[in-house]
């Protein structure tokens, strides 16, 4: 465990993680973001809170020693809502995986981007449901064989910046657990970002995506394949191949009215006018 | 802005229906965050509250779908905010799992369920009483809930009151089975003064140093502070010990989570029960139990059968769950026969035969309330 990591820790406990797993990287990449911020008085812990979905990614926010719900399979999201409007003074975290995001949370992900509720999502994409055993994920590849698709998938993988961005977020970027120092920026940015922030981590999976559907089971060698086949956002041209390439970078930085200060102003008017 | 609904805050009675009745309720116990998803016929409460909320300093959030609505009024209930939904059937079974996980993480929570026939689709236009076992066992896994069946406007605002206060007393989601007729009838209620009915608030947390987020005091519950407020909560939806970490593979420590969550409120099952009687005074042997908007023609049917000199009783229940056993057996003890009216087929009669008590149901489907002569035609069928 780093040295800054322990300061933030719940408990000296090992993660649920398995060797090599993306998510404790995110997990000392976030907290060298807040403890930055922290440091710099521009974040306070006390008001930070997190909330885990459903599946690996889910248990991340769990070792952190803030305020952390860890609520229902895809209902991080209007959970996450609910606190936002209650308290907008919170900074309220989301961490989800792309089932839980893209899947049975999509709609939640979706309608929050739309009303640019001040909320934060930190998406971990391993392309696959990791907690249950490796199977299709709506960001799986086409083609992939996991173990509900031992024929190969037909079914086309959602892009999850390119949703957010449409359905009305504010903050949209991509960066891989093989990009250390970006991913700190990003989780920085986005946690002074005001407005609905949308962060995917691609995120190796070794034990499952690795094994079954990359043929690779190294976690170096995975981050290598990440690094490999990403391309900057900033050097996209539109003849560019998009297949199989992870494209990364921040694609969206833009102001917006939140939900939460139209609503309050609403508030501040109405009351006790009756 | 001001129509004839927010006017109605200040004043003291008013003729209005039981959905304006529920939301004037709501925002006397203190609800200020109301989340909610349109559906016949329980729309009329969230228009009320969409209203009302921002006057009263509160938050009103149209979710994307039920299962928004209800997340969302876990967050800002653990935000700090006495929180209510309220929807009909479909949006009902919807909830189901956001009320397990309300039931585990100890949030306080009101949902309104306005019954219409079902199932699936059903009947959205029509009342009835389909859903109480839903509100009992909708959700997966063994917990005690606290239910509450109205019978006319006034108690549509005093049982939500009711509703709130017990919500936050044993940090339990509380359902308030409400049906069609009662959202839209129109009735002359008195609504009470600030302070006539007392309000109950969650216990907070005394010690920061001690504090762990699900260390229950000798009552079963535990306080609980706002998000915020600086004591780093660990709000865990699997089981979990006192201070949220996960204990699913250890049977001991899951099973005293359960055990707590059930024994919480049934250890209080007593306190919580809520009937009434008329016409018990001369020990009749046959008593005409019913709750809910039911219960208006079996009193109906009760007073006819007097008048013919017919010896019969009339017991009304108003809290349906947790079962009143004890308080009913005590109350039913000289009674040999008992007619159950329902507008469903018969789940709560059936449910009511534990007390040992040979029970004759008098079930109505079909969006139609029994009238007093149904329900008479009934009992002298099968005799008093």
């Amino acid at each position: 465990m780093l040295e800054v990591a322990e300061k933030y820790f719940r408990k000296k406990t090992r993660t649920i993680f398995c060797p090599g797993c993306g998510d404790g990287q995110i997990l000392h990449y976030f907290i060298d973001a807040i403890d930055q911020l922290k440091s710099e008085n521009k974040l306070d812990t006390k008001k930070l809170v997190l909330i885990g979905g459903i599946g690996c990614s889910g248990w991340i926010p769990t070792y952190i020693n803030v305020d952390v719900m860890h609520v229902l399979h895809g209902r991080a999201i209007p959970v996450a809502t609910g606190i936002k409007l209650a308290n907008p003074d919170l900074e309220v975290v989301v961490f989800s995986g792309d089932g839980d995001n893209l899947s049975i949370g999509g709609n939640h992900f979706i309608h929050a981007a739309r009303r640019n509720v001040g909320i934060k999502v930190v998406m971990v994409n391993n392309m696959l449901y990791g907690m249950t055993g490796g199977q299709l994920a709506p960001t799986t590849p086409h083609g992939a064989v996991t173990h509900t698709t031992p024929y190969k998938s037909v079914d086309t993988p959602f892009d999850g910046c390119e949703l957010a961005k449409t359905a009305g977020a504010t903050y949209v970027a991509r960066w891989t657990t093989a990009h250390a120092r970006e991913l700190v920026i990003a989780f920085r940015e986005m946690l002074l970002h005001k407005g609905f922030a949308y962060v995917e981590v691609i995120s190796q999976c070794p034990t499952y995506f690795g094994r079954y559907v990359l043929g690779e089971d190294n976690p170096s060698a995975i981050l290598t394949y990440f690094l490999k086949n990403s391309v900057r956002v900033d050097n996209l041209s539109e003849n560019s191949d998009r297949i199989g390439r992870f494209i990364i970078g921040k694609m969206l930085d833009i102001t917006k009215p939140t939900y939460e200060d139209e609503v309050w102003d609403q508030v501040k008017k109405l009351k006790g006018v009756i | 802005m001001v129509n004839k609904m927010t006017s109605l805050i200040n004043k003291k009675y008013s003729l209005i229906s039981g959905s304006e009745a529920m939301a004037l309720g709501a925002i006397y116990a203190g609800v200020r965050f109301f989340a909610g998803y349109p559906i016949t016929p329980a729309t009329e409460i969230a228009e009320a509250m969409s209203k009302l909320m921002p006057i009263k300093g509160g938050i009103y959030f149209q979710g994307e779908d039920e299962l928004a609505s209800i997340n969302a009024i876990i967050g800002a209930s653990w935000a700090g905010f006495k929180s209510m939904t309220a929807t009909s059937g479909p949006g009902f079974s919807l909830m189901q799992e956001g009320i397990g996980y309300a039931v585990l993480t100890e949030t306080p929570i009101v949902i309104v369920d306005v019954m219409r026939g079902g199932p699936s689709t059903g009947q959205p236009t029509l009342p009835s009483q389909q859903d109480i076992m839903q509100a009992k066992f909708g959700s997966h896994g063994d917990y005690e809930v606290i239910t509450y069946a109205p019978a006319n406007v006034t108690e549509m605002f005093t049982l939500t009151v009711e509703a709130v206060n017990m919500s936050e007393k044993y940090r339990t989601p509380v359902i308030v089975l409400a049906d069609e007729i009662l959202a839209h009838i129109w009735e002359k209620v008195f609504l009470p003064e600030n302070g006539e009915i007392p309000l109950i608030e969650r216990k907070k947390p005394k010690e920061k140093e001690k504090f762990a987020t699900f260390m229950p005091d000798d009552d079963l519950i535990p306080s609980m502070p706002r998000l915020g407020d600086g004591y780093s909560v660990l709000v865990e939806g699997q089981l979990h010990d006192e201070f949220g970490f996960g204990v699913g593979s250890n049977p001991e420590k899951s099973a005293k989570l359960v055990n707590r969550i059930v024994n919480k409120i049934s250890m209080h099952k007593d306190e919580i029960a809520k009937y009434e009687t008329y016409y018990m005074d001369d020990n009749p042997s046959a008593v005409v139990v019913s709750y809910g908007s039911v219960s208006r023609s079996a009193k109906d049917a009760v007073i006819q059968l007097r008048k013919e000199g017919i010896k019969i009783g009339y017991l009304r229940i108003i809290s349906l769950w947790p079962f009143p056993e004890v308080k009913l057996k005590k109350e039913l003890a000289n009674v040999s026969k008992v007619f159950f009216p329902e507008m469903n087929i018969g789940k709560y009669a059936d449910y009511f035969r534990v007390l040992g008590i040979p029970v004759f149901s008098i079930p109505k489907l079909g969006g139609v309330m029994q009238t007093p002569l149904e329900i008479i035609e009934s009992i002298k069928r099968v005799g008093v």
